[in-house]
C-alpha cells in the first residue's frame, strides 16, 4: 500500500540519473536491443499495473469495513457470508490472459533476437580474463588476425559476431546498450551477436561474480563507421611506430619486466598473460576500463597496480623512479 | 459423545506394529531421498557422458568387463530373495527362517562387496585419470558404501533375531531394514545398467 | 503371552485433573541441563530451532549493514574486497540457509502437533537430532569465517571459482562441508514431518481440514526429500575435486563447469519455494483470524501450494539463461517461468477476498499479514520479469535480481515469521506481545524495507552489477545506495525493535489465555504455554475450524475438544490413517535421549574430519556415528519393538 507512492517518488530520481548511467538499458542503441526493450517495458509496465490494482484492493479491503478495535474474549462474532470464491476465478482469470500474451511476446522476442537478420562479417572472440577481457579478431586470412584488450571496435550498423570463451573463472559478457547477456564459460564457446545503430561508445561490465575485482571489470566497445573501422583493424595489424632513442631505455625495461605477460607487436615482448599492449594509447581506458587512459594514471597504475585494483594479477614491478618514467616515456609512445 | 465420529475397532495395536511402526514410514521416504541421491548421481553421469570427447576416453579404457560385474549383480539380487524369504518366514513366526535368511544376505552382501573390490584393483585408471573414473569411482563408491551400512544393518538385525527380539506380532523391524536392503539392490541395477550397459548402447566415445 | 497383548481396546472420557497429573509425570523433562540437552518435546526443539533462526538472522543482518556502509557512494574503502566477498557471501548464506529454512522448521515444529492434535512429531528423536546437527552445521559454517577463512565466492559458489586452481584456502572447503551437514538436517526434519502428517493428524482430520499452514510444510519438506541431495551431491563431489583430485567439474579434464549449476539449481529452486510456502501458510491460517472469517477458497490455497511446488521443479534453468543454452530449451523453461505465477495468483486473490469479505482488526499480526500480500505480489511480478528470456538476460547478475530475491525472502518470509510471532507467541509464553511496540516494530520494517530494497530495482535497470565491492562514480547509482543503505539501517531498527519486543514480553506481557485471539484451529484449545503432553485426550475433528463451528452456524457434525481418546500407558499417542485419518495404532513414543546429540556431534567430527583430510579423525568419527545409530535402532520394549510387552501394558493386562 505505501509502496505506490514510493513508486511514483522514484520516478524524478530515475529520469535524473538515468541519463548518466552508461549501463541502463530501458533504452536501446541497436536493432538487437530495441525488440527487448519494447519487451521489457512492457512487462515492466505491466507489472507496475499489477502493484498499482492490488495495492488499490487490498487498500479497499482493509480501509473498506474495519472491524472491532480489538479481538474480544472469546466467543466473539464472525463472518461466513459470500465464499468470495469469484474473486479467485475473475483474478486468476484474468492473470492467466496476461502470462499468456508475456508468453507469447516472449517467445517471438526471443526469435527475433536469437540469431542476426543478416550474416555477421565480423566475428571477435572474447576471453573473459580476472579481471579484463581479451580480444581477438578473426579473419580467414590469419595474417590479418590481432588481439588486443578491453576495447572493442565494431562496424557500426550492422551484426557483429562476438565468440565467448572462460579464460580462467566463468565471466559475463554485456553491454547493456547493444544487447543481454552471454556468460563466457571455460571449457565451451557461447556465441552471440551485437549491433550498434550508430557510432558511439558503449560501456560493458563482467555480470558474473568471478573473484576479487569483479567490480572492475569493466569494457567499452566502440562503434565506428564501416570504413573507420577497417582503417582501424588495418592499424593494428601493424607494429606501434619505432620510439625515438629517448625510449629505447623504456623499452629494454618493458622487455626485462613487463614483456613475460604482456605482449607489443613488432618487439620482443609476447607475454599472453596480460593485455596485448600494442596501440595502448588509442585506448581510452586503462586496467579494465577502470582508469581514463591520461599520462598519470598510466604511470600510477605501472608503479602501484594493486593499490588501485587490489587483487589484480599484475604485480607491483619492482622499478626504480627513473626505471619507471623510462617505461611511462616507453607506453606513451604505443600508438 | 465422539464415538459416533470415530471409526474404532474394538482393539487397536499397541507399539511399533509391522508397517504401522512410524519406522517404516520414515525409511520410505529415506528411501525416496536416497534414490534423489543417486538419480542426481547418474544425471551427472548422462551429463558428462555427452559432452564431446575424445574417443576411448569415455569410458575410459574401452567396455567395462561384464565378468565379474554380471555375476555379482545375481548375488546381490539373490541377497534380496534371501531377505523376502526371511522375512515371510517371521510373518509366520518362523525364527529359525528370519536367523537364516538374514544371516545369509549378510554373507552375499559381503561377497558383493570383495568382488567389487576385485572389479576396482583390476581397472587400469586411477581416481583421478579423467572424469570419466571419477564418476566411476564415486558412484559405485557411494553404492558400496550403502552396501556396507546395509551389511552392518543385516547383521544387526540377525544378532536381534537371535536375540529373540522379534515374532510374528512383532517384526517391524526387520521389515524396515528389509525395505533399505531392497533398495540398495535395486539402486545397484540402475548403476549397473549405467556403467556397464549404456556403452554398449552407444553412449559415450 | 497372549497375542491379544499387543492390542488394547481404546477407552474415550473427558479430561480429568488426574489423567492430566500422571501424564505430566509421563512426558515432563528431567529439570536440569542434562535433562535440557536430552529433551525430544517438538515445542522445546522448536522454540530452539526459532531462537537460533534468529540469531542467524541477526548475525547475517549485521553482515550486510556492513556491506551497505561500503556500498553507499561510489570509490569508497571501508572493505576490502576480500572483506567485502567473505560478508556477501556469509550473508546470503547465513539467510538462505541457517536462517529462512530452520526458522520454518522451528515454528512447524511448535505448532505442528498442536495443529494435528498429537502429543509430539513422529520422530521425536530425529527431530532432536535434526535440531542438533543444524546448530553443529550454523557453528561449522561460521567457525572458518570466524578465523578469516569464510566462504567468498557467493552462496551459489560456482565452479571453477570455488575450485581449488582458483581458491586455495579452507573457505570453500567448509563452506561445502558445512552444507551436506546442514543438508542431513534439513533431510531429516523433512521426513519426520511428513511421517508425522501422514500418520499423527488427530482421528476426524481427514486431508481436507488440515491447517494450510501444515500444507506448506509438507510440500517444502516433499521438495526438500528430492531437492537436497542435488546440492548435498554437488558439495561433496567439489570436495572431492579440490582434495582427492576428481575432475567432475575440471573443464581441464572432460568435466563441466555448468554440471555445477544444473545440480546447485535443481536444488536451488525448489529451495527457493521450500522457505516461503510454509511462511505463507503462515498467512493463510493467521490473516483469517483477524478478519473474523474462515479463509476464502481453502481448497484452491492448498492445491495452488501443491501446484507451486510441482512447478517448481521445472523451472531452475532460468537461473541459467545466459549459459547458452538452445533455444527450445530456454523457451520451455521461460514459458514455464511465466507461468508458474499462476498458484500465487490464487493466494493472493484468496488473501484479498478474505479480508474484503471479512472485518479486519488491525493488531500487529494483521499489520503483517496484511503488507506481506503487497510485498508478496511485488516480488512476484519481478520474478515473473526475470521469467522472460530476453528481458532476464537484462535483469539477471543485476541489482534488480537483488531487489526481486529480498521482495521475495523478506517480504514472503521475514513478514509472516514476525507476524507469526506475534500471532503464536500468547501460546508459545503465556503472555501477549507489547501492541504499542508492535505498531512500531511494523511501521519502522515497513517503510524502511520498501525505502531500502524498492530503489534497488531501480539501481538494477541503471545496469549496477550484483556482487560489486565498489563502483565508479560517473555510473548514476550513488544517490540510490545512499537511500538503500539508509533503508536497510531503519529496517535493522526495526529488527531490533521486534527483539526488544519479544524479551520485554516474555516478562511482562500481558497474561494471554489459552486462546487471546479467538481463533479457530486446535492449538488455541490447549493451555498457553501447552502441557508436555499437549492435550490430555486426543481432540476428534469434523471440520477446518474445530473452534468456531458453533458460530459458523454449520450443520455438519461437531468436533470434540476436551472429550477423546485417552492415552496414558506411559508416553503414547494416536496414529491414524494416512488419507481419512481414521485410528489406527497406539503408538508408544520414545523418552528424553542423548542419543540424537552423540549422533550429531559424530557427524561434526566426520565433517572436521574431512576438512581436515584426515582418515583417523574420519574413521573416529564414523564409528561414534556407527554406535550412536545402533544405540538408537536397539530393539526397545517400552516402545513396544520387541516381543516382550511394554511394561505399562505387562502392569494392565
Amino acid at each position: 500500500m505505501r509502496a505506490i507512492p514510493s513508486v511514483l517518488a522514484m520516478v524524478p530520481l530515475v529520469a535524473t540519473t538515468s541519463a548518466a548511467a552508461p549501463l541502463r538499458y530501458l533504452s536501446g542503441a541497436g536493432e538487437k536491443a530495441s525488440p527487448v526493450v519494447g519487451l521489457t517495458w512492457g512487462v515492466l509496465l505491466i507489472s507496475l499495473i499489477v502493484i498499482a490494482v492490488i495495492g488499490v484492493l487490498l487498500a479497499g479491503a482493509i480501509w473498506r469495513r474495519p472491524g472491532q478495535a480489538w479481538i474480544k474474549d472469546s466467543p466473539g462474532t464472525l463472518l461466513q457470508q459470500g465464499s468470495g470464491l469469484d474473486w479467485l476465478w475473475i483474478g486468476v482469470g484474468i492473470s492467466t490472459f496476461v502470462l499468456l500474451i508475456t508468453v507469447v511476446w516472449t517467445v517471438r522476442v526471443l526469435a527475433q533476437v536469437q540469431s542476426p537478420p543478416v550474416k555477421p562479417a565480423v566475428t571477435i572472440e572474447v576471453t573473459g580474463r580476472q579481471w579484463w577481457w581479451q580480444v581477438r579478431y578473426l579473419s580467414d586470412d590469419a595474417a590479418r588476425e590481432f588481439t588486443t584488450a578491453n576495447e572493442i571496435h565494431i562496424p557500426a550498423g550492422v551484426p557483429v559476431r562476438m565468440r565467448l570463451v572462460g579464460g580462467d573463472v566463468i565471466h559475463s559478457f554485456w553491454v547493456p546498450q547493444l544487447a543481454g547477456k552471454m556468460d563466457a564459460i571455460p571449457g565451451q564457446t557461447n556465441e552471440t551477436w551485437i549491433e550498434a545503430a550508430a557510432p558511439g561508445v558503449y560501456r560493458g561490465q563482467c555480470t558474473e561474480y568471478c573473484g576479487l575485482q569483479h567490480a572492475h571489470m569493466g569494457m567499452l566497445v566502440i562503434a565506428q563507421s564501416e570504413s573507420d573501422f577497417r582503417k582501424w583493424w588495418s592499424h593494428q595489424l601493424t607494429a606501434p611506430a619505432e620510439g625515438s632513442g629517448k625510449t629505447a631505455a623504456g623499452e629494454q625495461v618493458f622487455q626485462m619486466h613487463c614483456g613475460s605477460c604482456h605482449a607489443i607487436r613488432g618487439t620482443d615482448a609476447a607475454g599472453a598473460a596480460g593485455p596485448d599492449l600494442s596501440h595502448l594509447m588509442e585506448r581510452s581506458t586503462i586496467a579494465a576500463a577502470t582508469l581514463p587512459n591520461t599520462p598519470a594514471n598510466l604511470a600510477r597504475w605501472v608503479a602501484d597496480p594493486q593499490s588501485l585494483k587490489p587483487g589484480s594479477q599484475m604485480p607491483a614491478p619492482s622499478l626504480s623512479g627513473s626505471d619507471l618514467k623510462d617505461v611511462g616515456d616507453y607506453l606513451r609512445t604505443l600508438d | 459423545m465422539p464415538e459416533r465420529l470415530l471409526r474404532l475397532n474394538a482393539q487397536l495395536p499397541v507399539g511399533a506394529m509391522d508397517t504401522r511402526a512410524s519406522g517404516w514410514w520414515a525409511m520410505i521416504f529415506t528411501v525416496f531421498t536416497e534414490a534423489a541421491l543417486f538419480a542426481y548421481l547418474l544425471f551427472s553421469y548422462y551429463y558428462l557422458a555427452v559432452q564431446p570427447h575424445l574417443p576411448g576416453t569415455f569410458p575410459e579404457g574401452g567396455q567395462p568387463d561384464l565378468a565379474l560385474a554380471l555375476p555379482n549383480t545375481i548375488v546381490l539380487l539373490a541377497s534380496s530373495a534371501a531377505v523376502g524369504w526371511a522375512q515371510l518366514g517371521i510373518e509366520h513366526g518362523n525364527r529359525w527362517r528370519l536367523v537364516a535368511g538374514l544371516g545369509t544376505s549378510a554373507v552375499l552382501g559381503l561377497i558383493f562387496l570383495v568382488v567389487q573390490g576385485f572389479e576396482w584393483a583390476a581397472k587400469p585408471f586411477g581416481l583421478s585419470a579423467t572424469s570419466y573414473s571419477s564418476l566411476y569411482y564415486v558412484i559405485t563408491g557411494f553404492h558400496m558404501a550403502h552396501v556396507i551400512v546395509g551389511v552392518a544393518m543385516l547383521a544387526a538385525l540377525t544378532w536381534w533375531s537371535i536375540l529373540g527380539y522379534f515374532n510374528a506380532r512383532r517384526f517391524a523391524h526387520i521389515h524396515i531394514g528389509a525395505l533399505y536392503w531392497h533398495f540398495v539392490d535395486a539402486v545397484w541395477l540402475a548403476v549397473f545398467f549405467t556403467f556397464y550397459l549404456t556403452p554398449r548402447m552407444g553412449l559415450g566415445a | 503371552m497372549a497375542a491379544t497383548a499387543y492390542e488394547r481396546p481404546p477407552s474415550i472420557a473427558a479430561e480429568a485433573p488426574a489423567v492430566a497429573d500422571k501424564l505430566r509425570g509421563i512426558w515432563a523433562t528431567e529439570p536440569g541441563f542434562t535433562g535440557w540437552l536430552a529433551s525430544v518435546d517438538h515445542k522445546e526443539i522448536g522454540i530452539r530451532y526459532i531462537v537460533t533462526a534468529f540469531a542467524f538472522l541477526v548475525a547475517g543482518g549485521v553482515e550486510a549493514l556492513l556491506f551497505r556502509l561500503q556500498l553507499s557512494w561510489s570509490n569508497l574503502g571501508l572493505l576490502t574486497p576480500e572483506q567485502y566477498d567473505q560478508l556477501f557471501t556469509m550473508h546470503g548464506m547465513t539467510m538462505i540457509f541457517l536462517y529462512a529454512g530452520p526458522i520454518l522448521s522451528g515454528f512447524s515444529n511448535y505448532l505442528w502437533p498442536l495443529l494435528l492434535g498429537a502429543r509430539d512429531m513422529a520422530l521425536p528423536r530425529l527431530n532432536a537430532a535434526s535440531y542438533w546437527v543444524y546448530l553443529c552445521a550454523g557453528v561449522f559454517l561460521y567457525a572458518s569465517f570466524a578465523i578469516g577463512f569464510g566462504p567468498n565466492v557467493g552462496w551459489f559458489n560456482y565452479v571453477p571459482l570455488a575450485a581449488r586452481a582458483y581458491n586455495n584456502g579452507p573457505n570453500i572447503d567448509m563452506y561445502a562441508l558445512g552444507m551436506v551437514l546442514l543438508g542431513i538436517s534439513t533431510t531429516i526434519g523433512a521426513i519426520n514431518f511428513i511421517v508425522t502428517f501422514l500418520r499423527l493428524r488427530a482421528p476426524g482430520m481427514s486431508v481436507n481440514r488440515v491447517p494450510i499452514l501444515v500444507w506448506g510444510t509438507l510440500t517444502a519438506s516433499a521438495a526438500n526429500i528430492f531437492a537436497i541431495p542435488a546440492v548435498s551431491l554437488a558439495f561433496f563431489l567439489l570436495w572431492m575435486d579440490r582434495n582427492l583430485g576428481t575432475h567432475f567439474f575440471d573443464t581441464g579434464a572432460n568435466g563441466s563447469a555448468v554440471l555445477w549449476q544444473h545440480l546447485f539449481w535443481m536444488f536451488g529452486h525448489p529451495w527457493v519455494y521450500a522457505i516461503v510456502l510454509p511462511a505463507m501458510g503462515m498467512v493463510s491460517d493467521g490473516l483469517p483470524v483477524f478478519c473474523r472469517r474462515p479463509l476464502v477458497g481453502y481448497t484452491a490455497v492448498a492445491l495452488a501450494t501443491i501446484a507451486t511446488m510441482v512447478l517448481g521443479f521445472g523451472v531452475w534453468v532460468h537461473h541459467m539463461f545466459a549459459t547458452g543454452l538452445p533455444n527450445v530449451s530456454l523457451s520451455f523453461f521461460s514459458a514455464a517461468s511465466i507461468i508458474i505465477a499462476l498458484p500465487s495468483a490464487v493466494g493472493v486473490f484468496a488473501w484479498l477476498a478474505t479480508i474484503w469479505t471479512g472485518r479486519p482488526v488491525f493488531a500487529t499480526p494483521f499489520l503483517f499479514f496484511a503488507s506481506f500480500i503487497i510485498l508478496f505480489v511485488i516480488g512476484g511480478v519481478s520474478g515473473y520479469m526475470t521469467g522472460s528470456v530476453p528481458v532476464d538476460w537484462q535483469l539477471t547478475d543485476t541489482y534488480f535480481v537483488v531487489a526481486h530475491l529480498h521482495y521475495v525472502l523478506i517480504g514472503i518470509n521475514v513478514f509472516p515469521v514476525v507476524g507469526g510471532t506475534y500471532f503464536w507467541f500468547p501460546k508459545m509464553t503465556g503472555r501477549m506481545m507489547d501492541e504499542r511496540l508492535g505498531r512500531w516494530n511494523f511501521w519502522t520494517m515497513f517503510i524502511g524495507f520498501n525505502l531500502g530494497f524498492f530503489p534497488m530495482h531501480i539501481s538494477g535497470l541503471l545496469g549496477m552489477p550484483r556482487r560489486i565491492y565498489t563502483y565508479g562514480d560517473g555510473m548514476g547509482w550513488d544517490w540510490l545506495n545512499l537511500i538503500t543503505t539508509l533503508g536497510t539501517a531503519i529496517f535493522g531498527i526495526g529488527v531490533l525493535i521486534f527483539l526488544w519486543n519479544v524479551i520485554r514480553s516474555m516478562r511482562h506481557g500481558q497474561t494471554a489465555g489459552p486462546n487471546p485471539w479467538d481463533a479457530p484451529t486446535l492449538e488455541w484449545s490447549t493451555p498457553s504455554p501447552p502441557p508436555p503432553y499437549n492435550f490430555a485426550v486426543i481432540p476428534v475433528v469434523a471440520s477446518r475450524h474445530p473452534l468456531w463451528e458453533d458460530r459458523l452456524g454449520e450443520d455438519a457434525e461437531r468436533s470434540h475438544v476436551g472429550t477423546g481418546l485417552v492415552l496414558e500407558h506411559g508416553r503414547e499417542t494416536l496414529g491414524t490413517t494416512p488419507v481419512d485419518a481414521d485410528p489406527n495404532v497406539i503408538l508408544k513414543m520414545p523418552a528424553d535421549t542423548l542419543v540424537p546429540l552423540w549422533l550429531a556431534l559424530s557427524m561434526t567430527i566426520v565433517a572436521v574430519g574431512l576438512a581436515l583430510v584426515s582418515w583417523w579423525v574420519i574413521v573416529v568419527g564414523g564409528a561414534c556415528t556407527a554406535a550412536s545409530i545402533l544405540a538408537w535402532l536397539w530393539p526397545q520394549a517400552t516402545l513396544g519393538e520387541t516381543a516382550d510387552l511394554p511394561p505399562e501394558e505387562a502392569t494392565h493386562a
